[in-house]
């Protein structure tokens, strides 16, 4: 075993231990609370907007490759998926769900399919579509979902590039607001400015807990501040070594 | 717990391709390869359902007298003519290559194009809603790299290039390597919570 596998799967096992502990002491024993995002914010008021007044939400979830590095931010906006859904239920319009990757596809009807059967509904597959499988027809495809669905508000969360850029302008021409989040970086350039509502760096891996997924969603949270701080110590640690030319 | 047989699965198939990653048994390491080249597979068997939800979703708006189901009916029989056609004579005969050549290349190259003028739009636009120091910098500095990147025909203003390559090499680096430590923690986070069985993406 090499010296980078035992320090890798070192951090891994730290960050396990981390988000167990968090877990089990519970955010109110921590008496840490998380710092206000306001998309997040407008996002909770837009998924309670969809119940009252009947407006559609559009979530989109990006072409990401399952079987790589791409799935995770894929499995947040699942995530989100679920809790829209469950706020959106009994809304006259159920949210309807776009994605450029197959396995993405069915796991999103599956998702929503689960909610709807829960509370006493058909599942309507034409809620869970495959726009394309590259990113530009993709974006194609779901430019076409958001003037045909009346969508209110979009919510792309998932690997987008720059292709984001004509799915936000889309929702501008209808009059529907946007709320982006990728982990791509140059995707998350175009978001700033194309977006009305951008998560920016890990913001998006954030939304787990801010809508309420659970405990192990806000001690994950908790965890990524404290091995971030880690990082940015081993970072300028590292930094001021070099500079006086020990390492 | 909801679902547990599959919850059981994946933790125990996430369980072995984490530690075939950092442990080098034989064995575990062969069992890891097997077990992503299934994911692949399925992946590409997801591919073939999600084609037909598309083909589904359309052909129900075209046969339910949608008025824009016209362009639902040029999507059906454009796939249909696609998929019989390179479905016969195999992606590389020229008839294959020709389709993506004249038709998809043009089309996306065009959607690109698209994206210029929709990025310095969208850009004016972000002025005029969230005029702050951080719009304003990104904007500076978009500025300075594309007069620095573009041809200014001659004219040649003494140091602007050294200061862009300054701008990439510097902060922008260092921004995009802040982002992406803060994504892969974000990431790793995500995969222990499935690996926890405390997200479930898979159980409906």
């Amino acid at each position: 075993m090499t010296v980078s596998g035992i320090l890798g799967l070192a951090f891994v096992l730290v960050f396990f231990g981390l988000i167990l502990t968090f877990t089990f002491v519970g955010q109110k024993r921590l008496k840490v609370g998380f710092r206000e995002i306001p998309a997040i914010s407008r996002l909770q008021r837009a998924i309670g907007l969809s119940v009252e007044a009947g407006t559609r939400l559009h979530l989109s979830i990006g072409s990401g490759n399952i079987v790589g590095f791409q799935s995770a931010i894929a499995f947040v906006a699942l995530r989100v998926l679920e809790q829209v859904s469950r706020a959106a239920s009994v809304s006259d319009r159920p949210p309807v769900t776009t994605s450029g990757e197959g396995a993405l596809a069915v796991l999103a009807a599956d998702t929503q399919r689960g909610w709807m059967r829960a509370t006493g509904l058909e599942f309507d597959p034409a809620m869970s579509r495959l726009t394309g499988l590259t990113p530009f027809p993709y974006a194609a495809g779901v430019m076409t979902v958001v003037h045909d669905e009346e969508v209110a508000t979009n919510i792309l969360i998932g690997s987008f590039g720059s292709e984001l850029a004509l799915i936000t302008e889309a929702g501008e021409r209808e009059g529907a607001g946007s709320l982006a989040g990728s982990d791509n970086v140059p995707g998350q350039a175009v978001l700033f400015v194309a977006a009305q509502d951008p998560l920016l760096g890990e913001e998006a891996f954030a939304t787990g807990a801010y809508l309420g997924a659970g405990a192990a969603h806000t001690a994950s949270l908790h965890s990524q501040d404290v091995l971030r701080w880690v990082v940015i110590a081993v970072i300028v640690a590292g930094a001021i070594l070099k500079f006086v030319g020990v390492l | 717990m909801r679902a547990p047989l599959s919850a059981s699965i994946a933790i125990a198939t996430g369980l072995v391709v984490l530690i075939g990653y950092f442990v080098p048994l034989g064995f575990l390491n062969s069992l890891r390869v097997f077990l992503i080249e299934w994911g692949v597979v399925l992946a590409g068997v997801a591919v073939l359902i999600g084609i037909a939800n598309l083909y589904y979703v359309h052909w129900r708006k075209m046969t339910a007298g949608d008025p824009k189901s016209v362009f639902s009916a040029v999507l059906v029989v454009s796939l249909t003519a696609t998929l019989l056609l390179v479905g016969s004579l195999g992606p590389a005969h020229p008839s294959s290559l020709w389709l993506f050549n004249y038709v998809q290349v043009p089309i996306e190259s065009s959607l690109v194009a698209l994206l210029a003028v929709i990025l310095v739009y969208a850009g004016a636009r972000m002025l005029g809603r969230r005029l702050d120091l951080s719009s304003a910098a990104f904007i500076i500095t978009l500025v300075i790299v594309l007069l620095a990147t573009g041809p200014l025909f001659g004219l040649e203003v003494p140091g602007l290039a050294e200061f862009r390559s300054w701008i990439a090499q510097v902060p922008a680096t260092a921004g995009a390597r802040g982002i992406l430590i803060g994504i892969a923690l974000g990431v790793i986070a995500t995969g222990l919570r499935i690996l926890m069985g405390a997200d479930r993406p898979y159980s409906g």
